[in-house]
């Protein structure tokens, strides 16, 4: 008898934002170490053709990106929500020359936070970005990880857009010390 | 010598190569002195100019110059790290080190008192860190874009300003220009 049901592969959120980045041959991948990203971080340092980055502090990352893009390389930098605030300035680059930037970050400071010294920052990730002329699209649901990274790059790389996603703390889960 | 004096020096070296030139005068003397479609002045937040270098650098195969002042690679440590640990053998940093915020009228950096940053990026693990005087710069970035390196020069010189006029380039047009020049440089 055979089985003529599609088999259907699971993959975690991980994999499929992994996924995008390789299908949009994303190149270089700076990041300040957060354990929502860890996976990621993991698997770009196992894959050969894409360069992850360890940055000292995120508005080097801005930049970096900015440098890979004048070069024709697409980037994407991961970070926390914590990490928004040191590069607030430094975005200014990106709207004024206009770069193309997609920025993934995972958020601290909401959902089940055990330390409430993340929740200031947390809170203006949003509108600090916003005012700073990005379009930030916020990402709940596991399975919606994938097709938003996908969708960012395209729109960021096609037509020079700034977007950055949050991947909030439910989604990720809350730090349990 | 003061740094727009190293910058007419350099000006032969520097006309055909891609540059990434720090915020401020260093940028404005650069633009006075040589505009250049291969220049991209980074007009914005200091410290900065030596992180855009090293993304374009790993991205792609020819030449890169980052030129920063010692107040801005102050502002930016974590810069030096970065370079020493993700190598790249077509990047030179010129520190043009003159011990003083030029651009905000000359106050006193920590690099003009007990910090030198040929040593800090020694420690950070720079392997090849050059510091000369300013007279002697055009043959050290003689050296480092003849050889196969990456290289960090620290250039001592003296404090000092010219009158220069603003930038008024659009910086997208920056961009711009400066991309078509990187793509036609690696085709």
């Amino acid at each position: 008898m055979t089985d003529n049901k599609q088999h259907q592969i699971i993959t975690s959120w991980e994999e499929d934002l992994f996924n995008a980045l390789k299908q949009a041959e994303v190149k270089q991948l700076p990041y300040v170490p957060d354990a929502g990203h860890s996976k990621v971080i993991n698997m770009a340092h196992r894959d050969p053709d894409i360069r992850p980055v360890v940055l000292t502090t995120e508005e080097e990352g801005v930049a970096l990106c900015c440098g890979a893009w004048l070069g024709g390389e697409k980037s994407v930098l991961l970070m926390q929500s914590s990490g928004v605030g040191n590069c607030i300035n430094m975005l200014s680059l990106i709207s004024n020359c206009n770069f193309p930037f997609v920025t993934i970050i995972t958020m601290r400071g909401e959902f089940g936070e055990f330390n409430s010294w993340q929740v200031p920052m947390s809170s203006a990730t949003q509108g600090s970005l916003e005012l700073m002329g990005l379009n930030v699209q916020r990402v709940d649901e596991g399975d919606d990880v994938g097709s938003t990274v996908a969708a960012a790059l395209y729109s960021a790389y096609s037509s020079d857009q700034r977007i950055a996603i949050l991947l909030s703390q439910k989604l990720i889960g809350s730090k349990k010390w | 010598m003061i740094r727009s004096e190293i910058l007419k020096e350099l000006k032969p070296l520097l006309s055909d190569q891609l540059v990434v030139c720090n915020i401020g005068l260093p940028s404005q003397e650069l633009h006075m002195i040589d505009d250049q479609p291969t220049n991209f002045y980074m007009l914005g937040t200091m410290g900065l100019a030596s992180s855009i270098g090293l993304g374009l650098a790993l991205s792609q195969k020819e030449k890169v110059i980052a030129i920063d002042g010692d107040g801005s690679v102050l502002t930016n440590l974590g810069t030096l790290p970065t370079i020493a640990n993700n190598v790249a053998d077509n990047f030179i940093l010129l520190i043009i080190d003159n011990g003083s915020y030029g651009s905000t009228g000359d106050q006193p950096t920590y690099a003009g008192k007990k910090t030198s940053l040929t040593d800090v990026a020694k420690a950070c693990g720079c392997e090849n860190v050059v510091e000369c005087r300013a007279e002697n710069t055009l043959d050290v970035m003689k050296k480092a874009l003849e050889g196969n390196q990456m290289t960090i020069i620290v250039c001592k010189c003296e404090s000092g300003n010219v009158k220069v006029p603003v930038i008024t380039m659009d910086p997208v047009v920056i961009r711009d220009r400066f991309m078509k020049e990187v793509i036609s440089k690696n085709t």
